[in-house]
Order: structure tokens, then sequence, then C-alpha cells
């Protein structure tokens, strides 16, 4: 063998360049590994088709009164909480790819402790950006129109993206703690359920009793949806984007290291 | 292929150097106190059955579990403190394979070749040398659900060999393999050494022990309860074993009397197959041992011998036999190999 691996001095710690060269490593391997079985798709695929269609149809009459005037409400709420669904999986597959032998190969190799994590979740935002463009383009079909023009829907499609890819760390938390995939599943739904829906995503805050407003408005999701709807609807850039990307950087900043510990100590 | 290049450890005479390592997984001890001194440049057999502690001990060496006791070093490098440094010395395959199921040979060591610092071409390459090596070339972009079990095995050690890691640990390779596959893998083991690099593998049977390390440890639960080399080992437990069955059940206690007076050796009952087992030191002896059985008038249905087995190195290290019967192609092998008289 003429090549030989490199690395130089023998060192006890991964240097930041490393931890990123093997993050996006360990995410080519997420790619490769969508590609393999394109049927974890179907989830991305399909949800961001049936809901934009079934809610926008249910409350679209009752709430803007007709289906037109609903769209720029129901689509950037829509895609939203689709998007932060999709990222449920990746607590779902982390957990089931850790039970396989090998996640021991990766943790006897001298990379980035954090860059398995790291790389699964990378790799996910792939699937976030499906169900992003599908939703859109449903309400495309279905008449939105946004007036913000394409640059500040591309700019609201990465908002979202990268909320859900934060999001996803809390996911990842859980797939590291559970047992099993499917405990995994449940308590990522009971924490989703009450943060998409208890939000302005489907219904004007204005419309629920006080007391689920005062929560309504301080959950990051709502946040997260006003800034799209505003990005979307009229191209601009207010506060609720700001508090977007604080929240996200705080969900990201709590749950990184800690999903990376309890991933070291689980063995 | 060579392995020339293999990185020179700073601590030339041990690869392995454990303390009272100790694991307990609730109320089970199952690492109590294990001592391993392995030489850098040889092959170091832990054997044992199911559940003795060998699997947990090759992960707390190799830094995928952290001992709840003791200390460990490899080529003088904490397994605790200096762990990064550890992973940058050891190639670890696993008791199943530790490859990605969804993708493809190639796939697998061009990740894992990336992930050690290899570049785009030269893991490609790197990927290939080694499927050709191992003889994966035609299977490389199959996915590997479609492997055999002995193929995904290669695959696992060939995936250890890309950094050419001075230390490999095996754990169980040949568990589960057909004959065949078994002395692929062994050859591929002992070419390894011959490059230099330092082997820690365990094992449940005897026989791959014997034919492949320099120095065996048994270890049973949790303890190690022999050392030393193949020979030390065979010569401590008898060349083989004498096995014989009485007709009447009543006999045996007599029988058993006649075995120990004759052979000088501590015999075994098994009263339910009214079976006496004895170490056999001293073929020669039997006959004697047989007349002396007539002249007490006790009637055998069997007499066979036994070369020794994991069951009969238990007996004698531990006092115990081995609770999980191993039914595995070792042990089935030895009994082929039983003569009836």
């Amino acid at each position: 063998m003429s090549t030989s691996v490199k690395t130089g001095q023998l060192k006890n710690h991964t240097s930041f360049i490393q931890s990123l060269r093997n993050s996006l490593t360990m995410a080519y391997r997420g790619v490769l590994k969508i590609r393999r079985t394109p049927e974890q798709l179907f989830d991305v695929t399909l949800q961001p088709i049936i809901f934009t269609l079934m809610f926008t149809y249910i409350f679209g009459g009752a709430i803007s009164g007709d289906v037109q005037s609903y769209l720029p409400v129901i689509i950037p709420g829509i895609l939203v909480q689709t998007v932060i669904t999709t990222s449920i999986v990746t607590g779902v597959q982390l957990r089931e790819d850790m039970d396989k032998g090998v996640f021991d190969r990766f943790k006897s190799l001298p990379i980035a402790r954090i860059a398995p994590l790291a790389g699964a979740l990378l790799a996910d935002t792939i699937r976030y950006t499906i169900a992003t463009v599908l939703t859109f383009s449903m309400g495309f079909i279905m008449g939105y129109r946004p007036d913000g023009g394409i640059g500040s829907v591309i700019l609201a499609a990465l908002l979202v993206i990268l909320v859900s890819w934060s999001m996803s760390w809390i996911f990842a938390f859980f797939g590291v703690i559970s047992r099993t995939a499917s405990s995994v599943q449940g308590i990522s739904m009971l924490v989703l359920f009450p943060l998409t829906f208890m939000s302005n995503a489907f219904v004007p805050a204005e419309t629920m009793p006080k007391w689920l407003q005062w929560f309504v408005n301080i959950n990051p999701v709502s946040h997260v949806v006003s800034a799209v709807r505003e990005l979307t609807n009229s191209g601009t850039v207010g506060s609720d984007l700001v508090w977007s990307l604080v929240g996200a950087a705080i969900i990201v900043a709590v749950f990184a290291p800690i999903t990376v510990r309890a991933y070291m100590r689980r063995t | 292929m060579d392995y020339k290049n293999v990185k020179k450890p700073n601590n030339g005479d041990w690869a392995v150097e454990a303390n009272g390592l100790v694991k307990v997984f609730g109320d089970n001890k199952a690492v109590d106190g294990v001592n391993l001194n392995v030489k850098a440049g040889s092959i170091y057999g832990v054997l044992g059955p199911n559940g003795a502690g060998k699997t947990t001990t090759i992960r707390m060496l190799a830094t995928l579990l952290r001992p709840d006791a003791g200390s460990a070093r490899i080529f003088g490098h904490d397994v605790l403190k200096e762990s990064q440094i550890v992973r940058q010395l050891i190639g670890v395959t696993g008791q199943y394979a530790s490859v990605d199921e969804s993708l493809s040979a190639t796939e697998n060591l061009v990740i894992f070749s990336r992930l050690l610092g290899l570049g785009r071409a030269e893991a490609k390459k790197k990927a290939a040398d080694l499927l050709e090596e191992f003889g994966l070339t035609e299977a490389a972009k199959r996915p590997l659900k479609n492997f055999s079990g002995g193929m995904r095995r290669r695959l696992d050690l060939a995936a250890s060999l890309i950094a050419q890691p001075p230390l490999i640990f095996l754990d169980e390779p040949t568990t589960g393999l057909d004959p065949r596959t078994r002395a692929q893998m062994w050859d591929t083991i002992r070419r390894l050494v011959k490059t230099g690099s330092t082997v820690l593998l365990t094992t449940q049977y005897l026989d791959e022990a014997d034919q492949l390390a320099d120095r065996i440890a048994v270890i049973d639960r949790g303890h190690v309860v022999a050392e030393g080399t193949v020979d030390e080992l065979k010569h401590s437990v008898g060349i083989s074993s004498l096995q014989l069955r009485v007709q009447n059940q009543s006999d045996i206690e007599i029988a058993r009397d006649t075995v120990e007076h004759v052979l000088q050796v501590q015999a075994t009952l098994t009263s339910e197959a009214a079976k006496i087992t004895a170490p056999m030191a001293n073929a020669d002896l039997v006959t004697d041992l047989l007349i002396a059985l007539r002249e007490k008038g006790i009637t055998l249905s069997e007499v066979s011998v036994q070369k020794p087995t994991l069951d009969e190195v238990f007996l004698t290290i531990t006092g115990h036999g081995v609770e999980e019967k191993t039914k595995e192609a070792g042990t089935e092998t030895k009994r082929a190999e039983a003569v009836n008289v």
C-alpha cells in the first residue's frame, strides 16, 4: 500500500475543521441511505399534499370566508407545521440507526463525537426541503400567489428548513435517550402537537380564549409562522424573524450538547 | 498489499495493559476485575463461553464502554483520558458485523475511509484495494442485505484495516461461520500479524485459540481464571479425557474410586447418565483401569476418549461446566473424534 492514512501527530482532541469534515461525511452517508431507501420519503411527499388540501378546504370557508383568501394564512401555517412534523422522523431513524452495529464502529473511530449525530441531522434537511417545495407547489396549484415574490418565498423556505433542523435536535435527543423507535415517535408527537396546534398556524390567535392566546403568542412556532407570512405575503422582515432565529439558536444551544452527551453515555 | 506502514506506537512492549477492569450492568457483574497484558506483535486469545464478559472487556478496551473501575492502556495511552488517541491506534471488528446494512460494500469502505481522513480519490482506491484483498470485488456494488455471513465478516474486518491500526480487536471473528469461511478468516488473521499488527481476539472455541493465539486468557463470569501459552493451558487440562458409562447406576461410586485410584486423577460424575469423566494423561494406564474394573465386576456400557473441549477447560479450571451449552461446530467436531469401544 502506498497510501497511508494521514494522522500526523497523535492528538487527543478533534479540531473544528475535522468535526465539520466528519459531519459532512456522515451527512453524505445519510444522503446515500435516503437514495437507497426512497420509501422513507413517503411521509415528506404525501403529508404536504394531503394536509394542504385537507386543512385549506376544511377551514378556509369558516376562517377567511373562502378558500382563496385563506391561502395566504394557511400555506405558511401548514408549511411550518408539516416541515416541523417531518423532523420527528430524524429522532426515530436515529434510534433505529443507533441500534445497528455500525454505530459501534463510528464510536471506535477517531472522529468527532458529534459527527454521527450532526451528519444524520444535516442529511435530513433534504427531507425538509422536499416537504417545503411540495407545500409551496400545492399552494400554487390551489391558486396561492405570494405577494412577496420568489426571493422572499425562498428566504421563507430557508427559514423553515433551518427551524426544523433546530427542532430536530429535540427529537434527536429523544431518539438517543429512548429505548425503542416507537417510543420516540410517541414522546415527540406529545411535544409537537401542542406546539404546532397551539399556535397561529391555522387560526388567528384573536379568536382564542385569553389564556390560550398567552401561550400562542409566546410559542416559537407562532413566531416562525408569522415570519413566514410576512416574508411570503409582503416580502418584509420583522421582529418575528428575529425571534424565530433566536428560538432556533436556543434550542440548538440547549439540545445539541445534552444530546451529544447522552449519545456518548449510551452504549 | 502489505501493512508495513503500521503506525509506530510510542511504547513498544505492551499493546494492551488492563488492570482490574470492572463493569456492572444492574446486578450483573459482567466483568469483575480483569487483568490482561498483551505483547505488541502477538495474537492474544480471550477464551470463554457466552456471557463470560469477553465482549464487555473488549468494548472497554476499545473505548466503547466506560469501565466502572480499573484502568486500561493501549500502547501506553489511557482508554479514558486519551480515548481519542487510543481510537487512532485500534481497529474493532464486532461480534455482529459493524457495517451499514443499507449501503453497498464500496460505499461502506469509502465512508469509513473518508471519516479517517482520506481524500475522495484515496478513499475510493483504498476501498477497491481492500475489497480485492478480501475477495469481495464482485459483490462490491451489491447492497449488504444480500451478503452472506462470511462476506459480511470479511467486509467488517476490511473496514477495521483501513487505517492500518497497530492493534486490532476481533470479537468472535468466526462465530456462526461455516468451516471453510472460518479457515479463510484464520488465514487473514495470521497474515495481519505477520505485518506487525497486534491482534486481540475473543472466541468460544478452544481450537480457534489453539490455531491462532500465542497466549490465551480463559475468562469466566467476569474473571480471568487462567492465563498462559496454548501449551501451558492444554497441559493443565490434560491432553484428552476418558469417559466411561457404567451399566448399573449403583456401581458408579465404586467405578469412580477405581478410576481415581488407578489413573491417579480427579474424576467427575454425571449421575443421570451414569457417566464418569477423567483426564487421561497417560493412555497406557487405561489398560490397567479396564482390567481393574473387570476384576471388580463392573460392567461398562460405553468407553470413549475425548480430546479437550472448552467444556473440559472449564471443568478443570473453574470446577464448573459451561452453563450455556455451546452447540457450535467446535464442540461437535470434537465429539465426532470420540472413539467407541
